[in-house]
């Protein structure tokens, strides 16, 4: 066996309330490419942040060893002196500067206190050559596509005298051709000695390159597999990473199921930049009134585009296709509309797009539907607090009145002032993109049991989420979207972790 | 709550919002004590008033702007180009004078159509829009008047800001019609206090306690009732304070009480949020500006009434008073935060202030270093309480 370049020991990090790694373990045999998986949240990414020095040392527990000696990272800056670099999802290029100008910031080749362009550029040249890309050096970043900037990105980590190079997600939002590219881009530098930590859900790819797989759950190391063993499959894989008991989290309900309520055909986005890439491919599906219907996929598989175009056009731009509401065709172009067709969009992020932390609870709940309240314009100020009131007594929001400052609840109570807030427009769909993130344990169960009681009144309710075992906890019926394009819907009595996870992963050439 | 507890928060944990009206009150009594009572005197009130009632009617407007999160650098130029069209009809023309003030608003109106396309449907930051509207009306408002000064407009238009009603009611040695007045601001503060009170109560809010309540009303009765008197004593009701009155009272309520006033606060407070919820976010700014642009046309007839003609340099530098009026008032730079009432009396510190040091002597120069400090002042207590509030205290 060769030498082991990473050790990283019993690594804790917590976060005020969430315990995000719990005594992980991961060990990376020199030259090797090493891939982690793991579903969402499972905390790869955190693991990874660790090991930079994104959490300085002493931000958690644990030892990490590399090359023997102990890794004492107080920032990025340190780790990628000592050859590990990190390439995180969201790529940290400046796109009005030149390709040569991106490799070389804060590591500028000076003469004297001037920047010596020839040479930089010369340098910038070579490095180009060596992960494959034809482009010059005087190239403004931002010209490129994602997959190229990609590569400047790796080119970057190697004139730092990368030793390991981590990739989170590196070809999640790249083409099949630029993902080919650039894994024969890994298998290179493998050759030339250089270690690689993969992040990646595609694990067609990690089958691929992998020489060993460390699988993540809940914070926790499950086991690491050996991808020269022919044991070693991608369902052996997914079952490493849903293997999870099902317990009592989930509250009991007797599903009384309706006519179709809600029915989108053949819904296509694209991205609102990049005009060629379809992010929602001809999606259709139909939730029935009191049915509690899920919408499964991994990160960047168009969960939340679908949702946020079909609510009032507010993601992608070359919108086509249909959506019905009790079997009429409605327009939902904009929020306005789509909140009169009766559509309610509560979003995965409460404080970006859902409330305004600066305003108080009873604001907050009327903001959506102001013209209940109001006549001629005028807000009616006796019944707004008598609605505020109202749901925060039945959706036992804890805060000592309705005048009290959204910014200041908690997760869990911002998140039923928001619904309070989509209750009161009356809508006949509710859509919860990832209604419990970032909710403790406790509160999350209200939560449930509140949409429970929604869809006993005989609301239909769509809900995102990126946990399993929550949709399978409280769904009726599940889809599966990967890469744009619904891949399958199972009923609740036959939808498991695993069928989910293989129907999650189907790649774009085998979709439907 | 006891009184006294409600007494400590208002120097404590109440102090961003309350924190203006006690710097009012010490700015008040500090150039009281420092011109003999020379600023209270009924003749100084009464100049107040009618020397700095147009910044006050910008700062309605501006306070509308700012708590959406915009800006506008264009009221003083608006001014100027809405006095000079009132002054070209009425003096060169010779049209009645409400035609001029009608003229004015409507002029003010189509700017404000103008720069808010530009920003709600183009998406051009408000500063670019207003800082290109500023040299645009500026300089429209010299080719209005040729570059050269008009003057002097009729009587009946001088009134609009310079004149007074006194007499109505009799009176001996005051008068009655401005004190009563006076007694009607008083009762409709106390009754709208008390309804707002009495439905909180009646939905099982907290309220402060009957003590605060009544102490905090009957503090402001006798200062709304003392203003009065001694106005009543000089020459009477200024007619600009009544236009202003009439104002204020609409965009509080405006403000505080209907759909488009919670859009406002929606959009300046989180703009996606706001656009999630069925904000019409476009609509709204374009009506921001143009009422702004409306308020410029009233703000320009008044003061070219006070200054009875138009200059093509008129109103130089008032869109700055406008928004440091906003933010001493407590109003938020990232928008969001912001009241009517806070502007007001932002723009009465800056009124008091330049009044003040005018009655004192000071000179141009050193006011306007004063008025600066004042301005910068305000918003780092400003921030100072956001991260105080912020660390959880």
């Amino acid at each position: 066996m060769d030498s082991t370049i990473l050790q990283m020991q019993d690594i804790t990090k917590t976060f005020p309330g969430v315990k995000a790694l719990d005594g992980v373990n991961l060990s990376v045999q020199q030259g090797e490419i090493h891939a982690i998986c793991g579903e969402n949240g499972a905390g790869k990414s955190t693991l990874m942040k660790v090991l930079s020095g994104v959490y300085p040392h002493g931000s958690y527990d644990g030892k990490i060893l590399f090359n023997g000696q102990e890794l004492k990272a107080s920032s990025i800056k340190d780790s990628e002196a000592q050859g590990v670099v990190i390439i995180h999802q969201e790529l940290a290029l400046v796109p009005y500067l030149s390709v040569a100008e991106n490799l070389f910031l804060g590591n500028e080749t000076k003469r004297g206190v001037f920047i010596d362009w020839n040479e930089a550029n010369q340098r910038a040249a070579k490095l180009l050559a060596r992960v494959g890309l034809a482009e010059t050096p005087v190239t403004p970043v931002g010209q490129l596509g994602v997959g190229k900037q990609q590569l400047v990105e790796i080119a970057k980590a190697l004139n730092k005298d990368v030793k390991l190079l981590i990739l989170d997600e590196p070809t999640a939002a790249l083409n099949d051709d630029d993902s080919a590219h650039l894994l024969n881009l890994l298998r290179e530098l493998r050759e030339q000695g250089i270690t690689c930590i993969i992040i990646s859900h595609k694990l067609g790819e990690i089958e691929d390159i992998a020489n060993n797989t460390t699988i993540i759950r809940d914070g926790q190391t499950v086991e690491s597999l050996d991808m020269a063993d022919p044991a070693s499959t991608q369902s052996r894989i997914i079952q490493g990473m849903v293997g999870r008991e099902l317990s009592a989290r989930y509250p009991e309900r007797e599903p009384e199921i309706g006519q179709v309520v809600f029915e989108v055909r053949d819904w296509t986005v694209r991205h609102p930049t990049q005009h060629d890439r379809i992010v929602v491919d001809k999606a259709s599906l139909d939730v029935r009134a009191g049915e509690i219907v899920g919408i499964a996929g991994l990160m960047g598989a168009g969960r939340t585009e679908l949702a946020m175009s079909v609510f009032g056009h507010s993601y992608g731009r070359g919108i086509s296709g249909t959506v019905l509401m009790d079997g009429r065709k409605v327009d939902t172009s904009t929020v306005g509309k789509a909140i009169k067709a009766g559509i309610a969009y509560v979003s995965e992020d409460r404080k970006k797009f859902g409330l305004n932390l600066i305003e108080d609870i009873r604001v907050n709940t009327t903001a959506a539907g102001l013209g209940k309240i109001s006549s001629a314009g005028f807000v009616n100020g006796n019944k707004e607090i008598q609605i505020a009131e109202h749901y925060r007594k039945s959706m036992r929001i804890k805060a000592p009145s309705v005048l009290a400052k959204t910014g200041n609840l908690s997760g869990g109570n911002q998140q039923k002032v928001v619904l309070g807030k989509w209750l009161h427009t009356a809508p006949e769909l509710l859509i919860l993109d990832e209604p419990t993130r970032g909710i403790d344990v406790g509160a999350k169960y209200e939560i449930y049991t509140i949409i429970n009681e929604l869809a006993a009144s005989g609301k239909a309710v769509l809900v995102i989420s990126s946990e399993l075992p929550e949709l399978l906890g409280i769904c009726d019926r599940i889809y599966t979207l990967a890469y744009g394009r619904m891949t399958g819907q199972l009923p609740r009595s036959e939808a498991t972790q695993e069928r989910l996870m293989e129907l999650m992963t189907i790649e774009k050439e085998n979709a439907r | 709550m006891t009184l006294k507890s409600e007494l400590k928060d208002i120097f404590t944990k109440n102090l961003r919002t309350s924190g203006i009206y006690i710097a009012f009150v010490l700015i008040v009594v500090l150039f009281t004590i420092m011109t003999d009572g020379l600023l209270l005197s009924p003749i100084n009130l009464t100049n107040i008033i009618l020397q700095y009632s147009y910044v006050l009617i910008l700062a309605l407007g501006m306070i509308m702007v700012i708590v959406a999160g915009h800006i506008d650098l264009s009221v003083g130029s608006l001014v100027a180009l809405t006095g000079a069209v009132s002054a070209v009809l009425v003096i060169k023309t010779g049209a009645p004078w409400w035609v001029g003030i009608l003229a004015a608003v409507a002029v003010g109106a189509l700017c404000g159509v103008w720069q808010g396309f530009w920003v709600a449907y183009v998406g051009i930051p408000a500063f670019i829009v207003t800082l290109a509207g500023m040299l645009l009306f500026r300089g429209l408002t010299y080719e209005v008047l040729n570059n050269v000064s008009l003057s002097p407009f009729p009587g009946e238009y001088q009134e609009v800001a310079g004149g007074f009603l006194n007499g109505l009611l009799g009176g001996y040695g005051f008068d009655m019609f401005t004190v009563l007045i006076g007694v009607v601001a008083v009762a409709g503060l106390v009754w709208s206090q008390y309804s707002t009170r009495r439905g909180r109560v009646k939905f099982g809010q907290d309220v402060e306690s009957m003590a605060m309540f009544i102490a905090k009303n009957a503090l402001a009765a006798i200062v709304i009732l003392w203003f009065f008197w001694q106005i009543s004593i000089s020459r009477g009701m200024p007619i600009v304070l009544m236009i202003l009155g009439v104002l204020v009272i609409g965009y509080h309520v405006l403000t505080t009480r209907t759909v488009f006033g919670r859009h406002i606060y929606a959009i300046g407070g989180n703009l996606s949020a706001a656009r999630l919820s069925g904000v019409n976010v476009k609509k709204v700014n374009f009506w921001i500006f143009v009422n702004m642009g409306m308020l410029a046309g009233i703000a320009g007839a008044v003061f070219s009434s006070r200054s009875n003609g138009a200059q093509p340099g008129a109103g130089n530098m008032f869109e700055l008073d406008a928004i440091a009026a906003c933010f001493i008032g407590g109003a938020s730079t990232t928008g969001g935060v912001g009241r009517v009432t806070g502007a007001i009396v932002g723009g009465l510190v800056m009124a008091v202030l330049s009044n003040g040091m005018q009655l004192m002597g000071v000179g141009a120069s050193t006011q306007q270093i004063v008025k600066g400090l004042v301005l910068l002042l305000a918003v780092a207590f400003d921030i100072y309480n956001k991260r105080r509030a912020g660390a959880g205290n």
